[in-house]
């Protein structure tokens, strides 16, 4: 008898808790598109319509002369694909992220998790490394390559000195890259640092008390504390610092401009090559968007990497 | 290895000698690490000091060989004549207005749409989220042309409107700030939610004020960012009223031919501030999290 008297109560009952349920759902949606309506729609008028705008005229002829874009299918990629150049440069910009980015987030960490206290040296430390993320770049390029000159730079007057017989290195293909690459890490490195080093304030003191009481030396400490609780911070690095390899262009642009004989020509120096030298929009504008592919497909992948670890977050 | 040596019953006298070997180890790991510290920042800091004694040396001494560090002649003219010749002063207000605009509004807003990717359900978070992704991943130098003639449409060619609010939101500081609000226990937000917190409460109160370092950092990183910002203002401004320091010294430069005295000295005096400023706002990103009288 209750159990029949009861069903019908419950039965009212359950679609009130639904609904309401529901509506608490529905009010926390509402808010979130509130907190995120001035961001979103900045970035939607200001670089998605710019995005899409590079995808239309992807598939144009567009050039400074009229007349003006002329439809042309997928003549643009077509004739990427069958440029050599494309596939060397695509190669260098490979080389370029394929050092920059494990190399700079190794360098950072460390020094991150070394200077990340708060006492007079490390301060000023750290301010040293972060000197070349507050510089102009287009100046810092330039004084680069004054010291890098083979006749009047001061790193090659010195090597000789010291009996060392040292290169041309901007001027010279073997030379060139590595140069180009060891400046990037000089470049990006004090960022990664900056995002390490408050990455890892972020993790509570009590867990390495709690580490060190159950005897964890330094290195486990390191190993089973600072790297799982640093994954969200280690997981924005990664997907950003290959995001940046890819488009390289300022230091590239002011030492060396993608020479010798392209040998440092990355993808976006290409691009700028053709969209701004030639004035071949359009066909610039489909290189843009094979960079786009190829970043994607890493970023997709780098983010089903962390998602098992990030899952919490969601 | 701690663990090991104190889990076996070693007697009084080894295990004093162990933990003093211990020590050594310790200790000499330290000094090579501040070693290594110190002259990665000798390298990291070395064309700076070029730099520095590139403004100060006199025209003609620029070039020379043997190459020197130290001029042999001081020549402090550059940083007066630099005020005069391209109207430092203007170009630091203007920098000053465009570079504190654009981190102010921009954090506010990233931070905002953090906040609701790391805290909140909502339908569509999985897609907007790859839309931010997605803005990171066409190079800048393309999208300039087409922004430059959204600007255009707009009318706000040469004016702060123009320069300022295209770059109010970011999807990097979104990103950035996403990753950081996650780590935060959800304890807290429930504990609020049931004590009737509003969301905005608790993204202010709670979310924001958990996330000190990360919030500094991102500051700092759009504010140099854009204090060194190139392209943009050189595309966005017309008269030299409205132009910001790196397009200023970049057209004074191409102007004349490269005097590196008179150019270094300008690069010494547009850096000097934000190094200045980085040194003492880093006490605000590397204040520790103190999670332990919330829980």
């Amino acid at each position: 008898m209750t159990a029949v008297a009861e069903a019908p109560v419950l039965s009212a009952l359950k679609p009130v808790r639904a609904t309401k349920r529901s509506s608490i759902r529905a009010r926390q949606a509402a808010t979130a598109y509130a907190f995120l309506f001035p961001a979103m729609s900045i970035l939607f008028v200001f670089v998605i319509w710019p995005i899409i705008d590079v995808f239309w005229q992807s598939v144009r002829g567009t050039t400074f002369l009229p007349p003006a874009s002329p439809y042309v299918g997928l003549g643009n990629f077509r004739s990427i694909f069958d440029d050599p150049q494309f596939w060397t440069d695509l190669r260098t910009t490979a080389i370029y992220s394929a050092v920059t980015v494990p190399v700079t987030m190794a360098l950072a960490l460390m020094v991150a998790l070394g200077l990340r206290h708060n006492n007079f040296t490390s301060r000023l430390l750290r301010t040293v490394y972060f000197l070349p993320a507050l510089s102009s770049l287009a100046v810092m390029g330039l004084i680069w390559s004054f010291l890098l000159t083979p006749n009047i730079g001061v790193l090659n007057y010195w090597l000789t000195k010291l009996g060392i017989s040292a290169p041309d290195w901007l001027g010279t293909t073997t030379w060139a890259l590595p140069s180009v690459i060891a400046v990037a890490v000089w470049v990006t490195m004090g960022y990664d640092m900056v995002i390490f080093v408050a990455g890892r304030q972020g993790i509570p003191e009590e867990y390495y008390e709690a580490a060190r009481i159950d005897g964890a030396s330094p290195w486990q400490q390191f190993r089973h504390v600072t790297l799982p609780l640093l994954t969200p911070t280690t997981m924005f690095v990664l997907v950003t610092s290959v995001i940046g390899a890819f488009q390289a262009f300022d230091q590239i642009y002011v030492m060396t401009d993608g020479g010798p004989l392209y040998s440092t020509e990355t993808l976006v120096i290409y691009m700028y090559r053709y969209a701004f030298e030639n004035f071949q929009i359009g066909y610039g504008c489909s290189v843009a968007v094979c960079l786009f592919a190829i970043v994607l497909v890493f970023t997709v992948i780098e983010v089903r990497m962390f998602r098992r670890t990030q899952r919490e977050a969601y | 290895m701690t663990a090991s040596y104190l889990g076996r019953g070693t007697s009084a006298r080894n295990h004093n000698a162990m933990l003093s070997q211990l020590e050594f180890v310790r200790r000499h790991a330290r000094i090579l690490m501040w070693v290594t510290l110190i002259a990665g920042a000798i390298v990291f800091v070395f064309p700076f000091i070029w730099m520095l004694s590139l403004s100060v040396k006199p025209e003609g001494q620029a070039i020379t060989y043997p190459p020197t560090l130290f001029p042999r002649s001081l020549d402090l003219s550059p940083y007066v004549n630099v005020w005069g010749q391209i109207g430092l002063a203007r170009l630091y207000l203007n920098t000053l207005l465009f570079a504190g605009a654009v981190t102010v509004l921009s954090v506010t807003f990233d931070s905002l749409a953090a906040y609701a990717f790391a805290r909140l359900r909502f339908p569509g978070k999985e897609l907007l989220f790859w839309v931010v992704l997605v803005t990171l991943m066409v190079p800048v130098a393309v999208l300039i042309v087409p922004l430059f003639f959204e600007v255009y449409e707009f009318h706000w060619l040469n004016t702060y409107e123009g320069l300022i609010v295209p770059l109010a939101a970011n999807g990097y500081g979104i990103f950035l700030l996403r990753q950081f609000f996650s780590t935060l226990p959800f304890e807290l937000d429930d504990a609020a939610r049931v004590d009737g917190a509003g969301e905005f409460f608790i993204y202010r109160r709670i979310i924001v004020r958990l996330s000190g370092p990360a919030i500094a950092a991102l500051a700092v990183f759009t504010f140099s960012f854009n204090w060194n910002n190139f392209l943009w203002p050189l595309i966005i401004t017309t008269t030299s009223n409205m132009r910001t320091l790196p397009s200023g010294l970049v057209l004074f430069t191409g102007e004349h031919e490269v005097i590196y005295n008179l150019m270094s000295a300008a690069a010494v005096l547009a850096m000097a501030p934000l190094v200045v400023l980085f040194f003492f706002l880093q006490r605000y990103f590397v204040r520790g999290i103190a999670l332990s009288g919330l829980r």
